[in-house]
């Protein structure tokens, strides 16, 4: 089937499999391979991308599903060069150690500070409930999504 | 891990999901239950009618009551201000689903259609007594909650049905919640109790709806604990009595694992019906 996504602001159109998930589409069709696959069961959070502005586990989703949507990952996050504030902060607060779950973390807690700002620790650890880190014990990851929290509220 | 090869159909309308869909296919809604289920060989339709973009099936409506369409999702309920007002506990309950990542995508009508015994809603919509609105080839019908779920993944849908909307009472002079007990790992309820309280203004309780899921093998109406809450003030001892009662009301229904088996999860029943009532009188 025919479909046309814009991914990171550029549109792809595409002739898809009706069962290929989004996240093969941008993995083995567009090769962004910044969108992980972890468990693969909507568990993880690896996979997690925009879909319209809303965060969403890319492994739960049809290709065709996504028909005519824009698409944010990862590599589309960063603008005109600059690294998105919620990259700096993994990388200044070392939000990660193996970085397989980073992408997911990054991109779930961006949209989160920006429709949250202000968000307190424990709103924070709450949040990431839907992605998880065998690495890092957390600790740094919510270090860093509270110093952006904090910033986007001007404390 | 890809799902199984099938034909896909979008729908543009009600009519159009209805008449496309044939004896193998499945109707696709946010996919948050059908695909990890496809993936996992579990089920393997041929055919999907995606029914995710059809306009009818979208938007919730106040009036006298909630009309919530079957493609409103868990977060488009959670922070609607009309949920918010007339039925507190089924906001709650979608806000306490999964993960930001399946209610921005997961729907009520396919929550409900997948009834996973562990599914949060569902408990809030028998406890309540909404009803399902349902179309088929042969026209519309409505169903009560209670009657809907019927057991474990089973539902009084037929093959070919699509549920359009959920009908849920104007709730807002009664004081309700939704207190689950999350699994873990995956969130889901190992128990989940929902609680409104219609109080007098005499500081006695006109009447309670009380139901529960997750401990048992679909939602389950709980009206011996009911009548333990109703005509008391909902001191201790109505509570506590409230809480033996509901053991007992689901006594015939119970689900368990090796995890979290039967007889613990009808014990939890009863905490998390204190719990509950306690959330629900703020
Ligand atoms: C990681 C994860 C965690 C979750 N945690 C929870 C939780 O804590 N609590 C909870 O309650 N749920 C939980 N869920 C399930 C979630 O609520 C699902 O989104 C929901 O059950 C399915 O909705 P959907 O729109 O995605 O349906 P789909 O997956 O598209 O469909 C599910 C089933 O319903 C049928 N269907 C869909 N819409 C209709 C309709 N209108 N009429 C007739 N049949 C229909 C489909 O044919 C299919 O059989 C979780 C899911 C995931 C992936
Ligand atoms: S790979 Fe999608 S949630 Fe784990
Ligand atoms: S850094 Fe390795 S999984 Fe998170």
């Amino acid at each position: 089937m025919q479909v046309a996504i814009t991914v990171n602001g550029v549109v792809h159109e595409r002739d898809v499999d009706p069962r290929t998930l989004l996240v093969h589409f941008l993995r083995e069709e567009l090769d962004l391979t910044g969108t992980k696959i972890g468990c693969d069961t909507s568990q993880c959070g690896a996979c997690t991308v925009h879909l319209d502005g809303k965060v969403l586990k890319s492994c739960t989703l049809l290709a065709v599903q996504a028909d005519g949507a824009e698409v944010t990952t990862i590599e589309g996050l960063a603008e005109n060069g600059e690294h998105h504030p919620m990259q700096t902060a993994f990388w200044e607060n070392h939000g990660l150690q193996c970085g397989y779950c980073t992408p997911g973390m990054i991109m779930a807690s961006a949209a989160f500070v920006r429709d949250n700002p202000g968000a307190s620790e424990g709103e924070i650890r709450h949040y990431l409930e839907g992605n998880i880190c065998r690495c890092t014990g957390y600790h740094n990851i919510v270090k860093a999504v509270k110093q952006v929290a904090d910033a986007a509220a001007g404390a | 891990m890809w799902p199984n090869k099938f034909d896909y159909v979008r729908a543009g309308s009600v009519d159009e999901a209805l008449s496309s869909i044939t004896d193998d296919g499945k109707f696709l809604a946010g996919g948050h239950s059908l695909l990890p289920v496809m993936k996992l060989r579990l089920d393997a339709p041929e055919q999907l009618v995606d029914i995710g973009r059809i306009p009818e099936l979208q938007g919730i409506s106040a009036n006298g009551g909630l009309t919530i369409g079957a493609g409103a999702t868990h977060d488009a309920i959670a922070t609607s201000a009309d949920v918010q007002a007339m039925c507190g506990a089924l906001a709650s309950a979608c806000g306490q689903v999964g993960d930001q990542g399946v209610r921005n995508f997961g729907t009520l009508g396919g929550n409900i259609a997948h009834a996973d015994p562990a599914s949060d809603p569902p408990t809030v919509l028998v406890a309540v007594g909404a009803s399902v609105n349902i179309q088929g080839a042969g026209g519309s019908r409505s169903v009560g909650a209670g009657d809907f779920f019927v057991d474990l993944f089973e539902t009084a849908l037929d093959d070919g049905e699509l549920i359009t909307s959920v009908s849920v009472p104007d709730l807002s002079d009664h004081q309700s919640a939704y207190v689950k007990f999350p699994h873990p790992a995956s969130r889901y309820a190992i128990v989940g109790v929902c609680v409104a309280l219609k109080m007098n203004d005499d500081g006695s309780c006109d009447h309670a709806h009380v139901a529960v899921g997750g401990a048992t093998v679909k939602a389950v109406r709980c009206s011996s604990a009911e009548a333990a809450l109703a005509g008391t003030t909902v001191d201790d001892a109505a509570v506590n009595a409230a809480a033996e009662a509901v053991k007992s009301d689901i006594s015939e229904w119970l689900a368990g694992d090796i995890a979290y088996p039967e007889s613990y999860r009808q014990q939890m029943a009863g905490v998390f019906l204190k719990r509950a009532v306690a959330v629900a009188q703020g």
